[in-house]
This record gives structure tokens, C-alpha cells and sequence, in this order.
């Protein structure tokens, strides 16, 4: 059957806004969540928040000086524990997932990875909550970067990964024939290729895991001051931004709910930055090669 | 592809005499790869003599590439490739149990059909890449190498001056050349040579084809091609593949003008293949 050129424009547009109505429905949530954090927060955004500690709710009541700096603080030092700890393992188990395809225990790590991907947060922070809160008979920031790093390492081993195979299998045969042994192979010639996917997967898992409130409730806890001693922010209870976020927003203080407003808003700021250097990183590193 | 088809022929060795009573520097005995159930090659047995080049010919899928990665353990890596019978590098069969691959891929370097650069690496890097990896660090003596090797694969005059520049930039035929050097720079004995030229324009291609004649005073060189010209032109003794199994091994001069074998004829003559 032969169609007309008028019917075949017709199809085509059809397809074509098919094809916008998708993009659209993939934008919008994005856009209307940071359209409505931003008309709720700006106005609770001040210099405060970003040197002084939360206290005790009356401070904000009474207009007394208040803010999130043990927040961002406690938010920078657990989400850096989970990055130092999941890297390393989530590198190594993306590496033998890629690289060692013939190995007895891949098709066990495959299948326990991605369980551990799809099992529900809170269930890591429970976790972390008999390995470590148990035994060291305190919340801690220690834990809560542990909490973290469950949810970051299946991540992190799934993009290494498809990095990794995506680099043609040339390349490490060409290692092999002058003579350098498998592990060095992987080292030299096939990590430093893959270099732009390995950091754009960490920081996919970091932007990840750093959103998350649940598995932080009852390993990190929270905390509404500043700790006395910087140790507190590993040994003790330590504020995070999503876990705080969720305090505010179930408070019974309507000063308590726009301070919520602004800590989503920063929240977001620290997410959204941290794909931004992904893309700086990315674009940086093509325009050298 | 290759199981359901054995020809009815029989297929005779025939190692001719143009080994000039060199030694043979490798061997192979009973030599099969299968990769699962299909076979590869099946009961390859010749002899690769030292300071010689051997060329396999053949059509595509007669198993040559099969064949030459079994010469430095590359199917090591496949998990489906099962190789039985023997290698033999001066006189010890590389399969055996107490033999690391890694040394034997020392000995016996690879050259693939297309250019493998190191993309993330230099020029110099990628040249030594198979010494400085391994610890050697001396860097007069990298530089010395690395010299020699790009002379010898016919490069140094076209980077001397962009030593320091990605290897990636390079055109293709420079890219297969470096290639080259790569390999030679960790002086292995025997040189497996894959299609070296098939991505190469006519004068890298010369190039490359005076290099393996001046390395055949100290390298033993077994070259896959699908130019008949160029086996005539390069080698000393060609062996000729269909369907996995070797049907003809003789001296150049012999197989191209005098074949034994029918099927050698016709795939020379271009009657099929």
C-alpha cells in the first residue's frame, strides 16, 4: 500500500508529539517541584541559616537567632563517610562484575547487587542500626555515613560496570599481548578509559543517597545543635538535611515549617550541584581528548 | 558455520624444506580450539621456524585467527574456547599446568588487525607501556626504547616532536604503527601479526612490509593475510587453512606456484574463498 505524502506528514506528527507529550511528562514533576520549593523558601532563606544552630524551637518563635549549620555541616560529613566507604567496594565489586565475567562468585554478586539496589532504604537504615547503633550504644554520624553507603554501593558497582564494558574489549586483549598481567590490564589501561563514567556513576549514587531521609532516622538521628567537639559529627547524633527537612515539616511550628522551606531549597541547591559537576567534569574532560 | 562442513578430501601436511635446517621455534601438536560445540581448528600440527615468516592464508572463518591466538594464550580470556593438543615454545608446551600466560606473552607478541592505542596514554606511554608498567622506570632507557621501537615500526620521524601528545590522535596508520612498536618494544621472540595491514593505506602498508622483513633477523613472525600478494611478497613459508583444518603447509614459492593440494590452487587462483 502506498501512503501519500500528506498521510506520512500526518503520522510523522503524530509520532513527533507523542514524543513532546513524553518529554513534557518526564519535565514537569522536575520543574513544578523546584517552582513550588522556591516560592515557599525564599523568603525563609537568610544569612542565619547558613551560621547559627537550630535549638530549641523557642528561638524561632521568639525571633531569636536560628539556622541550619549544624545541618549542613552533618550533612557534608555523613554523606563524605558513605562516598569514602562505598567507592572503594562498589569500584571493586563493579570491576569483578565487568572484568571477571568467567569468576565462580559473579553471577552471585549479580543477583545480590541488585536485590541490594532494590531493597527499600529503610531497610539499609536498619541495617546500619544493628551493625553499628547497637553495638556502639549511640546514634552516630558513623552510622548514618554506613546507612548511606548500602544505598550508594549497589549504584556505584552498576554504573562501574557498564563503564567499564563499554570500553572495547580490544584494548585489554592489547594489554595482555606485551605481556602485562589481568590486574594490571585493569588498572592501567581500562579504569583510566573509563574514567568519565566512573565519576559520573559516584556521583549519580552521591546525589542518590544524599536525598535520602529514611535510612538516616534512627542512625544519624538528628540533632539540633552544633556538636561541642568536631568528633561529635562522627561519634554522635548528627543533623542531615533530608532527615531534618522531614523534622520541620511534621513540626507543630508554623516558623519551623518555612525554615523547612528553605532547608528543601538548599537540599536541592546541594543535589542539583552535585550533577552539575558531574556535567562540568564530563564536558572538561572530552574537550582534552 | 564450520561443524557441518567437512570436506571430503584428504588433507595432507606437507611441511616442505624450507626451514634452511632452522629449528623450529614453535610447535603445535594435535592443536584444537572449539568454542563450545563448533570447532575452531581441528588437529593443526606444523612447525613455526625461528627467523622465518609463516603466513596463513585461507578464507575468512577458515580459523587463522583462531589458530594464532592459541600461540600466546589469548583464548585464555574466552571462556567458551576449550584448546587441547599442544603448544610448543622451545620444545615446552605453553598449556601446561606450571606455565604463566603473562611470560609467555612476553615471549610471544600480538599485533591485532585494528589499531588498540591506549586511549588515555601518549605517544611514549603507549610505546612502553609494556616495560613501565611492569616497573621499569629508568627513564634514558625507556626513551632508548621507545626510539628504537618507533624506528623500527617506521614512526619515529612523523611523532619525534609530539611525543607527549594522546596516542588517539594519531591517523589510523600511524595508530596501527605505534601499535607496532608497542609490541616490539618488549622484544618479544615470535610476533603474531593479525591482518596488520588491512586498515592501511598502500604506503603505511610498505612500510610495515619492509619492517617485518628486517625484524626477521631476530624475531620469529607468523602473519594472518588475505592479500596473496603480500604472503608472497613478506613470508617464507605459508600455510593454508579451509574449514578449521590446515590443508597445505609448504615453502612460499612452492604453495603459489607448484600447490599440492587442489583446494590450494583453486583459493590461490581465486576460484573461491
Amino acid at each position: 500500500m502506498i501512503k501519500t505524502l500528506r498521510q506520512r506528514r500526518i503520522r510523522d506528527r503524530i509520532m513527533e508529539s507523542l514524543l513532546v507529550i513524553s518529554t513534557v511528562a518526564v519535565l514537569a514533576p522536575l520543574l513544578i517541584i523546584i517552582f513550588y520549593v522556591i516560592i515557599n523558601g525564599i523568603s525563609a532563606l537568610n544569612m542565619e541559616l547558613f551560621t547559627q544552630e537550630l535549638g530549641s524551637p523557642s528561638r524561632a518563635m521568639q525571633g531569636r537567632p536560628t539556622g541550619l549549620i549544624h545541618t549542613i555541616l552533618g550533612t557534608l560529613v555523613v554523606d563524605s563517610l558513605a562516598l569514602i566507604m562505598a567507592v572503594p567496594i562498589g569500584l571493586g565489586a563493579g570491576i569483578m562484575l565487568s572484568e571477571y565475567p568467567e569468576h565462580k562468585l559473579n553471577p552471585v554478586l549479580r543477583v545480590m547487587n541488585d536485590t541490594l539496589n532494590g531493597m527499600p532504604a529503610v531497610l539499609k537504615g536498619l541495617l546500619a542500626f544493628v551493625l553499628i547503633v547497637k553495638p556502639m550504644g549511640t546514634f552516630s554520624g558513623i552510622a548514618g555515613g554506613v546507612a548511606l553507603a548500602f544505598v550508594m554501593i549497589p549504584i556505584i558497582a552498576r554504573t562501574t560496570e557498564s563503564a567499564l564494558m563499554g570500553i572495547p574489549w580490544s584494548i585489554r586483549e592489547a594489554g595482555l599481548a606485551i605481556g602485562l598481567p589481568r590486574w594490571r590490564v585493569v588498572i592501567s589501561t581500562v579504569l583510566p578509559t573509563a574514567k568519565i563514567g566512573l565519576v559520573t556513576g559516584t556521583l549519580i549514587a552521591f546525589a542518590r543517597a544524599a536525598g535520602e531521609a529514611a535510612p538516616l532516622l534512627f542512625t544519624s538521628f538528628g540533632n539540633n545543635y552544633l556538636p561541642n567537639h568536631w568528633t561529635g559529627f562522627i561519634f554522635g547524633p548528627v543533623d542531615t538535611l533530608p532527615q531534618r527537612l522531614y523534622s520541620l515539616a511534621i513540626s507543630p511550628y508554623s516558623e519551623w515549617h518555612s525554615m523547612g522551606w528553605a532547608a528543601a531549597i538548599i537540599l536541592l541547591g546541594f543535589v542539583i550541584f552535585s550533577y552539575m559537576l558531574t556535567r562540568w567534569i564530563t564536558r572538561n574532560k572530552f574537550q582534552n581528548e | 558455520m564450520l561443524t557441518n562442513h567437512t570436506p571430503g578430501e584428504n588433507f595432507k601436511v606437507l611441511v616442505g624444506s624450507p626451514s634452511d635446517g632452522r629449528k623450529a621455534r614453535m610447535e603445535t601438536r594435535n592443536l584444537t580450539v572449539k568454542y563450545g560445540d563448533t570447532i575452531g581448528v581441528e588437529d593443526v600440527s606444523i612447525p613455526i621456524y625461528e627467523n622465518k615468516v609463516t603466513a596463513l592464508i585461507g578464507p575468512s572463518g577458515c580459523g587463522k585467527t583462531t589458530f594464532l591466538r592459541s600461540l600466546n594464550r589469548m583464548h585464555d580470556l574466552t571462556r567458551a574456547a576449550k584448546v587441547s593438543g599442544e603448544v610448543l615454545l622451545d620444545g615446552k608446551n605453553i598449556y601446561d599446568q606450571d606455565i604463566n600466560p603473562v611470560i609467555i606473552r612476553r615471549q610471544v607478541g600480538m599485533v591485532f588487525q585494528k589499531p588498540t592505542p591506549f586511549p588515555t596514554m601518549s605517544i611514549f606511554d603507549n610505546v612502553v607501556a609494556g616495560l613501565k608498567l611492569v616497573g621499569i622506570r629508568d627513564k634514558s632507557l625507556l626513551e632508548e626504547v621507545c626510539e628504537k621501537a618507533l624506528r623500527q615500526a617506521a614512526l619515529f620521524n612523523e611523532v619525534k616532536d609530539r611525543l607527549n601528545t594522546p596516542g588517539g590522535t594519531l591517523s589510523g596508520g600511524q595508530q596501527q604503527r605505534l601499535s607496532i612498536a608497542r609490541a616490539l618494544a618488549v622484544e618479544p621472540e615470535v610476533l603474531l601479526m593479525d591482518e596488520p595491514t588491512s586498515s592501511l593505506d598502500p604506503q603505511s602498508t610498505s612500510h610495515i612490509e619492509e619492517l617485518i622483513h628486517s625484524l626477521k633477523e631476530h624475531v620469529t613472525i607468523v602473519i594472518i593475510t588475505h592479500n596473496m600478494q603480500q604472503a608472497a611478497r613478506v613470508s617464507d613459508l605459508t600455510a593454508f587453512f579451509y574449514v578449521g583444518k590446515l590443508v597445505e603447509l609448504g615453502s612460499t614459492d612452492q604453495v603459489f606456484t607448484n600447490p599440492k593440494e587442489k583446494r590450494t590452487e583453486d583459493y590461490i587462483t581465486g576460484r573461491f574463498g
